[in-house]
């Protein structure tokens, strides 16, 4: 069965966020379904991170609403987002740099989605993270606490998951394997929001593209379809993350 | 499970046994009892501080008002010590309660309200217009339930639920998800830790333990004065044992008192201008080299303190 006949996991519409009159998301409409990959993708400063932001809990949106599984979630407080299933990993990743990895999982495990949770011996082995279990999250390298967040988001037992430029950074070999855990996550049924300046990376992992512009969504399609498209060319044209 | 079991036997039991079993070896019960004081405050802070990472300056606002609580409780509705200990109690973790909007202030700026706030409980108990209430600032006498036998007994329990606690601080999953916060409060949020109750209860419980100790201390000594109970260097001794040991362990605040307060009590009696000396280099030398405490330290060394 293809997802778009399935109902969406996640409703985005009308979404708006201001900064002091500045319109960092000025009526982002878009829909994720369950097992799904849709890319969120846009030059720097076109309002990504704020859009997982306020999915997310961390701020209220302006106007517009967010739906989880029909129900409405705008300004349901993080912890509660985490509880429902709702959770995200940070463009700069947010480790409890005193906590031992192990700790850092733990934490999520026991806090997160009450019959999700992952093992957490086991997330620790599958994102490699095992060795450093008992180390300080402080002494993990960038792309080590990358897998971490990652790691701790899983750990609540998730059924939407942003993840915010997870590849930036990675070595190939190491974006190959994390393209390949983000399907493999997708197929468990896990909803997946993909944001991402690497195309190559969108293009082996995402269903679907939403492209984002000054806030607002410029073009929805496959990514093949995007990168044909005039004003998507445009906006990317001349920035360093040029096709 | 395990550890806490281990920490209990390591810490709270030797503890606890050498505070009940001293005064028959050692004639000065009440230097016995302020060790007692000051380890029951240190771990105090240790629970909200080490814990959450709010710095509460004002920490001794809940010592004086569980304090005049209990004075008042005997005083006015003549309340068997016992019963108005848990009334002082009471009225320090309502005062807490009161002042949770403090949380919305971060780092030095908490430090500094909590301690406005302590400043102020004080300024209205011993306001003279209220004299027939409390005392004023003529003070408290509790003569009638002089009992220095049983107040001390009644600290030593209080010691040792308070060492309970930060055992159980350590090594349960509340205490972990208070750590995580202190870290991050944003990804514990995100983590599913409800932050807000969390710190909530960890401020009430630290304002618990100084309310009854403080209840307890005006029993003992049962003649004091509005600023002997309300005195910053409460806050100041318990906030330097606390860190001088280490925070976020059972053992740093045992440590940092008995050695501090140890010294405070060697020196500081005898030779107080050396005292002082002593007592800033030590304190600058923690923050210089020490930032994390003694435990820390001992750790790094591969001794596994709890
Ligand atoms: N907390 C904030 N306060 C003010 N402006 C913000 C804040 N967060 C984001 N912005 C602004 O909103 C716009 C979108 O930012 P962001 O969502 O981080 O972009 P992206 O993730 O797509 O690079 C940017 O112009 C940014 O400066
Ligand atoms: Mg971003």
């Amino acid at each position: 069965m293809s997802p778009e006949k399935e109902a969406p996991l996640l409703a985005v519409e009308a979404l708006e966020k201001r900064f002091s009159g500045f319109r960092a998301l000025d009526g982002v409409s878009f829909e994720v379904r369950p097992g799904e990959i849709l890319g969120l993708v846009g030059p720097n400063g076109s309002g990504k991170t704020t859009c997982i932001n306020v999915i997310t809990g961390l701020y209220r949106p302006d106007g517009g609403k967010v739906t989880f599984e029909g129900h409405p979630i705008n300004g349901l407080p993080s912890h509660r987002l985490a509880r429902l299933g709702v959770n995200r990993t940070f463009q700069v990743p947010r480790p409890f740099p005193s906590l031992t990895v192990r700790e850092n999982v733990a934490v999520a495990a026991y806090h997160g989605r009450r019959a999700g949770g992952a093992e957490i011996e086991t997330l620790l082995l599958s994102l490699e993270l095992d060795a450093y279990a008992d180390k300080p999250a402080a002494d993990l390298n960038s792309a080590q606490q990358k897998m971490l967040d990652l790691a701790r988001a899983l750990a609540t037992g998730p059924r939407l998951l942003c993840v915010d430029e997870l590849a930036a950074g990675l070595s190939r070999t190491e974006l190959e394997r994390v393209a390949l855990r983000l399907r493999a996550f997708a197929g468990s049924g896990i909803a997946l929001l993909v944001v991402e300046h690497l195309m190559g990376f969108i293009g082996e992992v995402t269903d679907r593209v939403v492209v984002l512009n000054a806030g607002k969504i410029i073009f929805e399609g496959t990514l093949a379809e995007a990168i044909r498209d005039r004003r998507v060319v445009e906006v990317f044209l001349g920035t360093e993350h040029a096709v | 499970m395990l550890r806490g079991v281990r920490d209990s036997l390591v810490v709270v039991v030797p503890l606890t046994a050498a505070a009940a079993l001293l005064p028959f070896a050692y004639s000065n019960e009440l230097l016995l009892f302020n060790f007692i004081v000051f380890l029951v405050l240190a771990q105090g802070v240790n629970v909200i501080y080490g814990f959450t990472g709010y710095l509460p300056f004002g920490y001794v606002g809940f010592f004086g008002t569980g304090a005049y609580g209990f004075s008042l409780a005997v005083i006015h509705l003549h309340l068997f010590p016992l019963v108005a200990l848990g009334l002082g109690a009471a009225a320090a973790v309502l005062l807490a309660l009161l002042l949770t909007p403090l949380f919305r202030l971060s780092g030095a700026y908490f430090a500094i309200a909590s301690f406005a706030a302590a400043f102020a409980v004080y300024e209205v108990v011993s306001n003279p217009h209220l004299d027939a209430i409390t005392k004023g600032p003529y003070g408290i006498s509790l003569s009638q339930i002089y009992n220095p036998q049983l107040s001390y007994g009644v600290a030593v329990v209080i010691l040792a639920v308070t060492l309970g606690v930060t055992v159980y601080l350590k090594n349960s999953r509340f205490g972990l998800s208070l750590r995580s916060i202190r870290d991050d409060s944003l990804s514990a949020a995100m983590a599913g830790v409800n932050v807000v109750r969390a710190r909530t209860l960890a401020w009430l419980i630290s304002a618990l333990i100084a309310g009854l100790i403080g209840g307890v201390f005006a029993w003992y000594v049962s003649v004091f004065y509005p600023e002997t109970v309300f005195g910053a260097e409460f806050s100041v001794f318990a906030i330097v044992f606390a860190l001088f040991g280490g925070v976020a362990t059972v053992s740093g605040p045992v440590l940092g008192v008995i050695f501090l307060y140890g010294i405070y009590n060697v020196i500081g009696i005898s030779a107080p201008q050396y005292f002082q000396l002593i007592y800033g280099l030590l304190i600058m030398g923690l923050v210089l080299f020490l930032p994390g405490g003694v435990v820390p330290l001992l750790r790094r060394w591969g001794i596994d303190v709890p």
